[in-house]
């Protein structure tokens, strides 16, 4: 008498949420951090758009006229473009006659025959443009758009290879201990003596200038802080029995480090990874007015800053405005986004 | 006491070693022939080599480390390479005008950032508890340079308050004229960030048991945060404050590019611009050991403020 069940599948299992699931869901409750999300998410989808050309494309051009007003204050006298059109006026008045002593003088006339023949065509320059204009016409929104292409590029790449470095190092001193963590925790320490901004000035004296040396000076100063955290999770984990439990069914050392204990840990190195592109961000825009960060091909935040200084005394706010604020819109979003996330991940706190 | 001081002293040394050798893979290994920037564009192999010859770069590596460490102990570091000016000469003026701004700011934000946040923690969770630290998180998210760029113009430029920038041989003309805008923007600056910081350590103290015993006692609310709760929270308050003492040599060096003061700051700035290295060298090798002087300090302290930490 076997009753054969028509059915051999096990019951369905509830899946039971896992810990991304879970802290997915404590964040979409967390209003205020989904806007700081759509906020960074905006300003990640800009700069994309601005990389791939779509939007600020020719920031580099002269479109306006010099310190063009922003269209909101079209009437407002602009006197640093009228100075410009009257020197370009004077320049024209009558010469004084030289070409008795000129010993160029003779060739004047075949040289104006063939600067005729190419064609100049006179570019109208606008009288204002939508958030104004900076001293040689450019468009200041557009010089922001790509500033933050640039200055969220060097804070998202500068953070990961930080995190990446301080984690592979942290992971290291916590698992095997004995000598290694004594010699890491001395390369840590000659780090941390010196101090912070000590610290990236020395790298950057002695790099050359150029977007990819920020990024690296900025991840060989910046591991530190998150070294220090991943050995301390790994520390905690090392005897825990789950990693024991790998250990006899032949998971390997490198196995064990990033298969096993690795995700234990991941939500402190997301939270650091975020709390560094913030900070870096910050970093790459003092290191960029000072002149030791992106070249002069280059525009960030820190390079209109670094204009700025001298607008405002003449009355023209604007790109100080641009700028600033759409760095503190991110740094606020960002700020509170890495504070949501670490609700989300840690329940225990709070 | 002794023993433990003695200890730490003798745990120094390695962390020292590591720093005069990080300095000297940076400057001497990674920075290049420093002579090829020295002689500039105009330059034949003769005049670099007579270049290196001065530096001593010609040496082998090992006898150039040797010198590094000589020059470290000796308070020695030549001349710099872009004003001839001694390195020692350099160090020694410029480090009173940084400390003429940093050290009235230390104080100033650490007392304001102590009273405000123990304001806040006692009304915490109320609306102005949480106004205040929406303010923070805004002040904190604007860049230190806007403040500046702002505050120079409205109260040097526009307002008249202070000279816009500048700096004088008299110390009391320095202190009363040109010191108060920068202190006032650093403060201005420091103080969300500090506020913040600490008004987490109060709430951590107040939520505890024996704050809830001396009220249950009896003790007036001004008696237990004053005697009780600020007592337990300097702790980590003095903690916060020897990690951030370091760096007020370095001064804050961006006030002092704007502001033209002539301090450690600047100089370091300056340095990096000209491949200046040997006063880099030297301000970074002296910062790391007043660091590791500081932070040995800071935890002798602890023993003062905190009977129940013992050192082992």
């Amino acid at each position: 008498m076997s009753a054969v069940l028509p059915n051999n599948a096990p019951p369905a299992m509830q899946e039971s949420p896992g810990l991304w699931t879970l802290a997915w869901r404590r964040l979409l409750n967390d209003r205020v951090g989904m806007v700081c999300l759509a906020i960074v998410a905006t300003y990640l989808a800009m700069m994309l758009a601005s990389y791939a050309g779509i939007v600020a494309r020719d920031w580099n051009k002269e479109k306006g006229v010099s310190y063009a007003n922003p269209s909101f204050m079209a009437g407002a006298e602009n006197l640093e473009a009228r100075e410009v059109t009257n020197k370009d006026f004077g320049s024209k008045a009558k010469p004084v006659d030289l070409s008795d002593i000129d010993p160029l003088a003779p060739r004047y006339k075949e040289w104006e025959e063939r600067a005729a023949k190419i064609a100049v065509t006179e570019v109208k320059r606008a009288e204002t443009l939508p958030f104004g204009g900076d001293k040689w016409g450019r468009d200041v929104l557009e010089k922001a758009i790509k500033g933050s292409e640039v200055s969220i590029f060097v804070g998202l790449t500068a953070a990961l290879f930080a995190t990446l470095i301080g984690t592979v190092l942290g992971a290291m001193a916590g698992y095997w201990g004995g000598r290694v963590n004594d010699f890491l925790e001395w390369f840590y320490n000659i780090f941390t003596s010196i101090p912070y901004i000590l610290l990236i000035l020395a790298f950057a004296a002695v790099f050359k200038r150029g977007l990819d040396t920020i990024i690296v000076i900025l991840a060989l100063t910046g591991w530190t802080g998150i070294y220090r955290l991943v050995r301390a999770e790994y520390i905690k984990h090392c005897g825990r029995e789950y990693v024991k439990a790998a250990q006899a069914i032949g998971a390997s050392h490198l196995s064990r480090m990033f298969v096993h204990i690795l995700p234990n840990a991941s939500h402190v190195i997301l939270v650091q990874l975020s709390q560094h592109v913030v900070s870096f961000i910050k970093a790459e825009v003092i290191l960029s007015f000072l002149g030791l960060g992106v070249p002069v091909d280059m525009v960030s935040w820190g390079t209109m800053l670094a204009e700025a200084q001298n607008e405002l005394v003449i009355g023209k706010w604007w790109q100080l405005f641009a700028a600033g604020a759409s760095m503190a819109i991110l740094v606020t979003a960002f700020s509170m986004l890495t504070d949501s996330l670490r609700d989300a991940l840690d329940p225990k706190l709070k | 006491m002794t023993a433990y001081v003695i200890r730490r002293m003798w745990q120094m040394i390695p962390t020292l070693a590591g720093v005069i050798l990080l300095i000297f893979f940076l400057f001497n290994w990674v920075g290049g022939d420093p002579a090829q920037v020295l002689a500039g564009k105009i330059s034949n192999p003769e005049q670099i080599a007579n270049i290196r010859k001065q530096l001593g770069v010609d040496q082998p590596y090992w006898y150039q480390l040797w010198v590094f460490v000589q020059q470290v102990f000796t308070f020695d570091f030549g001349r710099s390479w872009s004003t001839n000016e001694e390195v020692s000469r350099i160090l020694l003026t410029r480090v009173g005008p940084t400390l003429t701004i940093m050290v009235p700011v230390l104080l100033i934000e650490t007392v304001l950032a102590v009273v405000f946040a123990i304001m806040v923690a006692y009304v915490r969770g109320s609306l102005t508890d949480r106004t205040i630290m929406v303010i923070c998180t805004t002040a904190m998210s604007i860049s230190f340079l806007v403040y500046i760029i702002f505050g120079q113009w409205l109260f040097g430029f526009i307002l008249g308050w202070f000279p816009v920038q500048g700096w004088s041989e008299s110390y009391w003309r320095n202190l009363t004229t040109y010191a108060p805008l920068p202190i006032m923007l650093a403060i201005f600056v420091g103080l969300a960030p500090q506020l913040r910081l600490y008004r987490s350590f109060f709430l951590e103290e107040i939520n505890q048991d024996y704050v809830r015993t001396a009220r249950a006692k009896g003790l007036p609310e001004k008696k237990v945060m004053m005697k009780h709760v600020l007592r337990n929270a300097l702790i980590p308050i003095l903690t916060n404050v020897g990690i951030y003492l370091p760096s007020v040599f370095v001064g804050s060096f961006l006030l002092e590019v704007f502001f033209s003061i002539p301090g450690l700051g600047r100089e370091i700035v300056t340095a990096v611009n000209r491949s200046d290295f040997p006063v880099i060298k030297a301000v970074t090798v002296y910062l790391a050991m007043l660091t590791m002087i500081v932070n040995l300090l800071v935890d002798v302290m602890y023993k003062l403020v905190d009977p129940r930490v013992s050192f082992k």
